[in-house]
C-alpha cells in the first residue's frame, strides 16, 4: 500500500456551505495563526445553501423585538426548541446579516437604501432580509468570495470524509477520500466542526440537491454521538410536482395565494388552526392543509400526483420580476407555466431536518474536539418545526461560534498522535479499494436508493401512524443488510462517483433508520411529526428531545430535557 | 406519460485504462419533460454504473453539471432534451483538461477567481454597532447583474480566447472582479484595474461575445470585460494626475 498522505490544521471543517464557511471565517479571525481546512465533497459554491431561495431572518425594523421573534421561533417550534439557544440566536442574528451585508452580500434594498425585509410564515412583522429569491445563492457566494481572502484557510474540494479519527477519547481529524485521485488521506486537526447539511435525498420527492446524503450525522453518529430529535422533518408546503423543486415561502409573503380545485383560498374559508395567518401561516400547518384538499378530492390530478395551486397572478409581471426573478424562471423552465399569467401546481415537498447531531448552544457534541452547526447539528432553535428564513441565520450564528469555540478548544489541546490518524486512514483506504475491486453482489445501488426513499415517504411522510412507521424501521434495517451485498460497476481509481454515491447510501442508511426509529417512538403530535393515531401534543410525557444512539444491534434511544424559559408551553394556535 | 427512445453518445475517459477518451452509446428512453441530465442520471442508475459525471441542484444554480452537448456548452440541469434530436453526443466542456468522463479539471479557474480579489475591499473595515452600508436600488442594480454568475464555467468553454490561451483570466473571473468594482461598498478598484491591466486579462479579449451568448444567467460577462477596459485605462490615465489611494 502506498504511503499516506497527512495534512495538519488547527481546525478541520467538513462542509463548505453557509455554516461551514462561516466557521472557518470565525476561526481564522479568532485567531492570529489557526490554520483551518476546509474539507468539501464539492467545491463549496455548490453547496446546497445556494439552492435556498427566500431570506434569512433577522430583527430590523422598528415594530419588531428580541422578544418577537423569539416568541414567534418557540411558538412556531410548538415549544420543543431550546429557549436560552433561541434567545442567544435572536440577538445575534441582525449582527451576523450585517456582517454579511459588510462583507458584499447584494440584499434588496428600499428606495432609502437600508435593506429590505419581507413577510415569512409564522414571523408576526417583516423581518426576512432577502436578496430577490436567490438569498442562499448570494449569501454562498459571498462568504465563499469572502474566504478567498484568508491565507489560512486551506480548501480540500472534492474530498469525500470517510471515518472521523478518534483516539484517546478525542476527535484528531478525518479520512477522506480525494475524489480526483482515489487516494485516502488523514487531514488531521485538533478540533472538528461538521457543517455538511442535512438528509432529504433519503426522501423520494424533496427540495434538497443530489449531495444532501446526511454525511456529517452519519459520522458522529457511528462515534457514538447522538443524533436528536430526528423525527421532525419538515415538508416545504410549495414543491414543483415531478422535480421537487423549491417554490419559495416568498411567493406568498408578496401575497400569494393557496387555491382548490374549487378556486377557494382553502387557508382562509376552512380552518386549518392558521387564523388570520392564512397562507403564511407556518410550514406544518400549511403542508397538513394541502395534504387534507388533496384527500378531501379538492387537488388537481396530474401525472406525478395530486396537487394544489399557488397563485401569483394578482401580483402583477412587476412584482413578481423585482422580488421572484427565481421563481419566474423556474416555474418555466420547470414547470411548465409563467406565473405571471398562470398559478403554479405545487404539493408539499420534504425539505428540511429539524434533527440532526445533538449540541449544545457552543455546537459542541459529547465527543471531545467535535462540533456541528447548519443543518447537520440539531442546536435545539427550530424544535418541532422550524420557521421559514431562520435556518440561513442559523448557519451564520451557530456557525461562527462554533469556530469560535473551536479555536478555544484547540489551544488547549495537543496534536495528538499522528500515527493513530495514519492508521484510520490506511484502515479507510484498505476498505474503499477492496469496495472498488469486488464487482460482486446481486443488489442494485439505485434500486436499493429507490426502496429507501420509498419506505421513508410511506412511513415517515406528512401524517404517520404507528403500523408504517414500524414497516418503515423494518425495511430500513433489510435494507442496510442488502446493502452489504451491492454490486459496484466502477474499478477505477479516478472519480469514482459509484464509490461516492455507495459511502452516500451507506450514510443515508444510518440517518434514515435513526429517522424511522426515532419516529415511531414518538407517540404524540408536535410540529411536523403528525400522527393520526395520536393527533393531540402531549407535554405530560413528551416534552423532551429524543436522542438516537448507534448500536450495532440497532439504534437505542434515550432522552435530554427540553430548556424553557419565559415562555410557557401553551395550545399552538394562530 | 408517453415514452421516446434517444441515442445518447457519451465521452468515456477513464485515465487508469484509457489512452484517450472514446465515445459510448447508449439507448434512453426518454420522459417529454426530461433535461439532458436526467438522461445521465439514468444510464447510470440503470445502464452504466460507471458513467462519471457532476451534478447536485438540478434546479440551474450549483453551477455543477456545465458539459458540451451536439457540441455547445450547457447547463445540462436545464436545456431540455425536446430541444434535441434523436441522436445527443455529450461531451466535456471545452477547454479544460479532462479528468474523468464528462468531469473536468477546475483548478486553473478557482485561482483566476481568487486573483482579481472578488471580495470587499475597504482602507477601514466597518463595524458591526455601524449598521449596514447604505446603497439605493439603484446603486445596487451597477453591479448585481455581474453578481449572478454560477460559476458554471460554460462561458470560458465557449470563449475562443481561452481555447487559444488556457491562461486567460475569462469571462467569468472578469466579471465578478468587475462586480466589486461596481459595488459603491467596495474602495479596491484601483488594485483590480492594475490587475485588469496586466497580461492574459481584460485587453486580451477579442470580443467575441460568445461567453454572453452561453450565459445561462445572463450575467453578460462580455460587457463586464468592456466596462472595465475602459475603467482600467481610465483609472490609469488619472493615477498621472492624483496620486494612488487619493480617492
Amino acid at each position: 500500500m502506498s504511503e499516506i498522505e497527512t495534512f495538519r490544521h488547527d481546525i478541520v471543517i467538513v462542509g463548505g456551505g453557509c455554516a461551514g464557511i462561516r466557521a472557518a471565517i470565525a476561526a481564522v479571525e479568532a485567531s492570529p495563526t489557526a490554520s483551518v481546512a476546509m474539507v468539501s465533497k464539492v467545491y463549496p459554491m455548490r453547496s446546497h445553501t445556494v439552492s435556498a431561495e427566500g431570506g434569512a431572518a433577522a430583527v430590523a425594523r422598528d415594530d419588531d423585538s428580541f422578544e418577537m421573534h423569539g416568541f414567534d421561533t418557540v411558538k412556531g417550534s410548538d415549544f420543543l426548541g431550546d429557549q436560552d439557544v433561541i434567545q442567544y440566536f435572536v440577538q445575534e442574528a441582525p449582527k451576523e446579516l450585517i456582517r454579511l451585508e459588510h462583507w458584499g452580500c447584494p440584499w434588496s434594498r428600499n428606495e432609502d437604501g437600508t435593506v429590505a425585509t419581507r413577510a415569512f410564515g409564522g414571523m408576526s412583522t417583516k423581518r426576512t432580509w432577502y436578496a430577490t429569491d436567490k438569498v442562499g445563492f448570494h449569501m454562498l457566494h459571498a462568504l465563499f468570495q469572502h474566504s478567498l481572502r484568508f491565507d489560512r484557510i486551506v480548501r480540500y474540494d472534492e474530498n469525500f470524509v470517510t471515518k472521523l479519527i478518534v483516539d484517546g477519547g478525542a476527535v484528531r481529524g478525518v479520512a477522506a477520500l480525494d475524489v480526483r485521485t482515489g487516494a485516502v488521506r488523514a487531514i488531521l486537526g485538533r478540533a472538528v466542526i461538521l457543517a455538511t447539511g442535512g438528509a432529504g435525498k433519503i426522501f423520494p420527492f424533496t427540495t434538497n440537491g443530489n449531495i444532501k446524503t446526511g454525511d456529517g450525522m452519519a459520522l458522529a453518529y457511528r462515534e457514538g454521538v447522538a443524533l436528536k430529535d430526528m423525527e421532525f422533518t419538515q415538508y416545504h408546503p410549495t414543491g414543483l410536482p415531478g422535480t421537487g423543486i423549491l417554490i419559495t415561502e416568498a411567493t406568498r409573503g408578496e401575497g400569494g395565494h393557496l387555491k382548490n380545485s374549487q378556486g377557494e383560498r382553502f387557508l382562509v374559508t376552512r380552518d386549518y388552526g392558521v387564523g388570520t395567518k392564512a397562507e403564511l401561516g407556518p410550514r406544518d400547518m400549511i403542508s397538513r392543509a394541502i395534504v387534507q384538499e388533496i384527500e378531501a378530492g379538492r387537488g388537481f390530478k396530474g401525472p406525478y400526483g395530486d396537487y394544489v395551486h399557488l397563485d401569483l397572478t394578482h401580483l402583477g409581471q412587476d412584482i413578481i420580476d423585482k422580488r421572484l426573478p427565481m421563481v419566474r424562471e423556474l416555474s418555466q423552465v420547470y414547470g411548465g407555466v409563467d406565473p405571471v399569467h398562470e398559478p403554479i401546481q405545487i404539493r408539499p415537498v420534504l425539505h428540511y431536518m429539524m434533527g440532526g447531531v445533538d449540541t449544545d448552544i457552543d455546537g459542541a457534541t459529547t465527543l471531545p474536539g467535535l462540533y456541528a452547526a447548519g443543518e447537520t447539528a440539531c442546536v435545539s432553535l427550530n424544535g418541532a418545526n422550524r420557521l421559514g428564513s431562520n435556518s440561513l441565520t442559523e448557519c451564520l450564528v451557530f456557525g461562527a461560534r462554533a469556530g469560535r469555540v473551536a479555536v478555544q478548544y484547540a489551544k488547549g489541546t495537543d496534536n495528538g498522535n499522528e500515527a493513530v490518524g495514519k492508521r484510520v486512514a490506511a484502515e479507510e483506504s484498505g476498505r474503499l479499494s477492496s469496495a472498488r475491486a469486488s464487482q460482486r453482489g446481486g443488489e442494485k445501488l439505485a434500486q436499493l436508493r429507490r426502496e429507501l426513499t420509498r419506505t421513508m415517504e410511506s412511513g415517515c411522510g406528512v401524517y404517520r401512524e404507528q403500523a408504517s412507521m414500524d414497516a418503515t424501521v423494518q425495511t430500513v434495517a433489510q435494507l442496510k443488510e442488502r446493502m452489504s451485498d451491492v454490486r459496484l460497476e466502477d474499478s477505477s481509481t479516478v472519480f469514482n462517483t459509484e464509490l461516492v454515491a455507495a459511502l452516500e447510501l451507506d450514510n443515508m442508511l444510518e440517518v434514515a433508520e435513526s429517522l424511522a426509529v426515532s419516529a415511531a417512538h414518538r407517540r404524540e403530535s408536535r410540529g411536523a411529526h403528525t400522527r393520526r393515531d395520536a393527533p393531540k401534543r402531549d407535554d405530560q410525557n413528551f416534552l423532551y428531545h429524543t436522542l438516537c444512539y448507534y448500536d450495532a444491534a440497532g439504534p437505542r434511544l434515550g432522552k435530554k430535557p427540553v430548556t424553557l424559559g419565559k415562555w410557557v408551553p401553551e395550545e399552538r394556535k394562530y | 406519460m408517453s415514452e421516446q427512445k434517444k441515442t445518447f453518445v457519451v465521452t468515456r475517459f477513464d485515465p487508469d485504462k484509457d489512452e484517450k477518451p472514446r465515445q459510448q452509446s447508449y439507448e434512453v428512453p426518454v420522459q417529454p419533460d426530461w433535461k439532458v441530465l436526467d438522461a445521465l442520471n439514468f444510464i447510470k442508475d440503470e445502464l452504466d454504473g460507471s458513467l462519471s459525471h457532476r451534478w447536485s441542484c438540478r434546479m440551474a444554480v450549483c453551477g455543477s453539471c456545465g458539459m458540451m452537448v451536439n457540441g455547445k456548452p450547457s447547463l445540462t440541469c436545464k436545456d431540455a432534451l425536446s430541444n434535441y434530436g434523436d441522436r445527443v453526443e455529450v461531451t466535456p466542456l471545452a477547454n479544460f483538461p479532462v479528468v474523468r468522463d464528462l468531469v473536468v479539471e477546475m483548478d486553473g479557474f478557482m485561482e483566476k477567481l481568487k486573483s482579481v480579489k472578488p471580495w470587499i475591499i475597504v482602507a477601514k473595515e466597518r463595524a458591526v454597532e455601524e449598521g449596514t452600508y447604505r446603497q439605493s436600488p439603484e446603486e445596487l442594480e451597477y453591479f448585481k447583474q455581474f453578481s449572478m454568475c454560477i460559476n458554471c464555467m460554460l462561458c470560458y468553454s465557449a470563449c475562443p480566447v481561452v481555447g487559444n490561451e488556457p491562461e486567460f483570466l475569462g469571462p467569468a473571473a472578469i466579471a465578478l472582479g468587475h462586480r466589486y468594482n461596481m459595488d459603491t461598498r467596495d474602495e479596491g478598484a484601483a488594485e483590480r484595474n492594475e490587475i485588469f491591466r496586466g497580461e492574459g486579462t481584460v485587453f486580451a479579449c477579442s470580443y467575441a461575445n460568445e461567453c454572453s451568448e452561453v450565459c445561462p444567467k445572463h450575467v453578460d460577462p462580455a460587457a463586464a470585460v468592456n466596462q472595465s477596459k475602459i475603467n482600467a485605462v481610465i483609472d490609469w490615465a488619472t493615477s498621472f494626475v492624483v496620486p494612488r489611494g487619493g480617492k
